[in-house]
């Protein structure tokens, strides 16, 4: 599966790797691994340590992610980035929105 | 579907043997099977027949008079062209060569004589399916071949719509250079230019997430906003706020539009620059020395309206200097090898060229030549904007259509902004609409928003704001203006800018006053070198020399009372500047 979730261990946290591309093809699957979580999950971790390539609708996806987890008060940490995805997400100045670690 | 009903329904078999008893059995077989059969005895009377009748499944004994199997299966297949019919051959031969001349002949299979009924409906109900699947096939691929027209259509019409409304304003000015593809709209890339009423020119550069309809429908209020603010004189500034606080309200989220706004002052040889999400801009200087314009800001239709930044950079520039932007299928364009050209590419040729070749030619060449020449999967589109000399640039004709429409000649308004207002809003386009409500101004909208603009900038930046002007001479100090300026802006408590309106009409014309008034300290015009009589040359604490010559040259008097705060200047039109546009748009 490209895309993989687990559990954090405070419990809280719902922790996403996405494996490959990143792109349109992976929009249901990436939708699925957070909206049926259940109400505990307070963080999110998109963990793209294993990410090769990441488009303009992932850039749409992690935003719908961000709405869904209460927009402007969401709390989403974007983490290992490989310098190619770190670059696209800093040309589109997605750090404004999202902690990218 | 259907297919059960289809398989059921009795099959018109054609038969052709020239053995009668042979032909007798396997006729009474077939019919035994529920399928209508009509036979003949030769090639040339199963090919007359077969014309006719239109069978869906031929039996065709090998060895005939006349015309042989073979010759007929040839011309049976031809006549069937795209339409499957399966075509069976009759034969007691048994040498390989033989019967592999029967299907190439285009044939099928074979039934051996002597005739086995189990065999004959199996072979008759299998070669059925395929006849039924193939024509499945064909009816959904005919299907697909219409609708795909039908979608081109469509796009062509859609296309012709959306050049009505975003049309490319003046991206045909002698200073701008420009690739896009012929139906860009449709892979989410937008380009417009639109002169602004003063002179000067705004550039728009957008992509949207996403391809097709949906780019092309969320392009079109970004459109009318573009060209609607660019006309009226809003600041480029305002026209991002109202783009990005629409695209916010319509687009779904995780939809949005990279973008980039260019504002060129020709006047003041100055570019105002934003990068939401778009590759790196450059700035090319006349020497070639190239510079880094990076995306600082969100695309547009994320942020909510009071959380947009569309603060512009300011960089001056001089006559000969090129903007470069693009989107980002310039750096995703890939070689045969499946290579990225990136970033680094963009560097290598800005780097590597001098300043004799053209920085989009050169560009242009690097891609087609990276790509090997195929123009296969064209969705990049780079924009150049060179800086011209203001006298230049004059040429670009104002696209507002004259209108017959009578308004006010008699009036008189004030209109006064104060506090914070003054930090945030521009009256110049409101100003500028009330002016034109006067017929014979329409025409003059130019003039008249260069009078108001200078009269403006002028009061806020050096009255409100007391900003020295000689500090935009030098590189440092261009920065530290308007550094200064920003900070300033936000501490206006207790000044305001006034203006005075008043027209009224002549026996040959009309006459436009306006008086412009601040809360400033005002400066010592009476010895401002510009203002006296004598005047040849020289610049003063207040007005730049440039401003005040503008000023002087467009309108009838320049006068300056009080303190130096307030101003009043003249501004005729006659009837005769009228009657000549009137013949010259009658040619």
């Amino acid at each position: 599966m490209p895309i993989q979730t687990r559990r954090g261990e405070d419990g809280q946290t719902l922790i996403i790797s996405i494996e490959g591309r990143f792109d349109f093809s992976t929009h249901q699957a990436f939708r699925d691994a957070y909206e049926h979580g259940d109400e505990k999950v307070r963080n999110y971790v998109v963990d793209l340590s294993e990410t090769t390539y990441l488009d303009s609708s992932a850039l749409g996806m992690l935003l719908l992610l961000r709405d869904y987890a209460g927009g402007d008060g969401a709390r989403i940490a974007i983490e290992n980035c490989n310098n190619d995805v770190r670059r696209i997400l800093s040309i589109s100045n997605f750090e404004q929105l999202f902690a990218i670690r | 579907m259907d297919e059960s009903v289809a398989e059921s329904r009795p099959l018109k078999i054609l038969i052709a043997d020239d053995s009668d008893t042979d032909r007798l059995i396997l006729k009474t077989l077939v019919k035994r099977l529920g399928h209508s059969v009509f036979d003949v005895s030769n090639g040339a009377e199963a090919v007359r027949l077969f014309r006719e009748s239109d069978p869906d499944i031929v039996l065709l004994d090998a060895l005939m008079p006349v015309m042989d199997g073979m010759e007929a299966a040839r011309q049976i297949k031809q006549l069937a062209g795209e339409r499957m019919v399966p075509l069976i051959f009759l034969t007691s031969l048994s040498e390989a060569g033989a019967l592999a001349r029967c299907l190439e002949a285009g044939g099928d299979d074979f039934l051996s004589k002597p005739y086995n009924r189990t065999i004959i409906e199996a072979k008759i109900n299998a070669f059925n399916r395929m006849r039924l699947m193939h024509q499945t096939l064909s009816d959904q691929r005919d299907l697909i071949r219409e609708r795909n027209q039908q979608l081109l259509e469509e796009q062509k019409v859609a296309k012709r719509v959306f050049d009505n409304v975003a049309h490319t304003g003046c991206l045909d000015a002698f200073n701008i250079r420009y690739h896009a593809s012929p139906l860009t709209i449709f892979n989410g890339d937008v380009l417009f230019a639109a002169p602004r009423p003063a002179g000067g020119m705004l550039i728009f550069i957008g992509d949207f997430t996403g391809h097709g309809l949906p780019a092309a429908i969320g392009a079109m209020p970004m459109a009318e906003i573009f060209y609607g603010m660019a006309c009226k004189g809003f600041k480029s500034a305002d026209v991002l706020r109202e783009i990005n606080q629409k695209l916010k309200q319509i687009l779904p989220t995780g939809m949005f539009c990279c973008a980039g706004m260019i504002e060129a002052d020709f006047k003041l040889d100055q570019l105002r620059f934003w990068n939401g999400g778009l590759p790196d801009g450059w700035l090319i200087r006349e020497t070639g020395e190239p510079q880094v314009l990076p995306s600082r800001h969100l695309p547009l239709g994320i942020l909510a309206p009071d959380q947009f930044d569309a603060e512009m950079e300011t960089l001056a520039t001089r006559p000969g200097d090129r903007l470069l932007m693009m989107t980002d299928g310039f750096l995703e364009s890939r070689n045969a090898q499946g290579e990225l050209f990136g970033e680094a590419g963009i560097c290598r040729v800005l780097e590597a060229q001098g300043a004799d070749q053209h920085p989009f030619d050169a560009l242009m060449g690097a891609v087609h030549r990276f790509r090997g020449g195929d123009g296969e999967g064209d969705d990049l589109t780079l924009c150049c904007l060179e800086m011209v000399d203001e006298a230049g640039i004059s040429a670009i004709p104002d696209r507002n259509p004259p209108s017959a429409r009578p308004g006010p000649t008699e009036w008189h308004c004030t209109y006064e902004i104060r506090e914070r207002t003054l930090g945030d809003f521009s009256p110049l386009p409101l100003l500028l609409h009330i002016c034109m409500e006067v017929p014979g101004l329409r025409r003059k909208s130019g003039e008249i928003y260069t009078l108001l603009a200078e009269l403006y900038n002028n009061a806020l930046e050096h009255g409100v704001l007391a900003l020295p002007s000689e500090w935009k001479h030098s590189p440092e100090g261009f920065g530290r203006y308007y550094e200064e300026r920003r900070r300033r802006l936000t501490r206006t408590e207790g000044h305001y800018i006034r203006f005075g309106l008043h027209h009224s009409m002549k026996p040959s014309g009309g006459r436009l006053r306006v008086i412009c008034e601040d809360s400033g300290p005002g400066f010592a015009f009476r010895d401002h070198p510009m203002l006296r009589e004598d005047a040849s040359s020289g610049s003063a604490a207040r007005y730049a020399g440039r401003g005040l010559l503008l000023l002087k040259r467009l309108s009838e008097s320049v006068t300056f009372h009080q303190r130096g705060n307030h101003v009043e200047i003249v501004y005729d039109w006659d009837f005769s500047g009228a009657s000549s546009d009137q013949t010259s748009t009658n040619r």
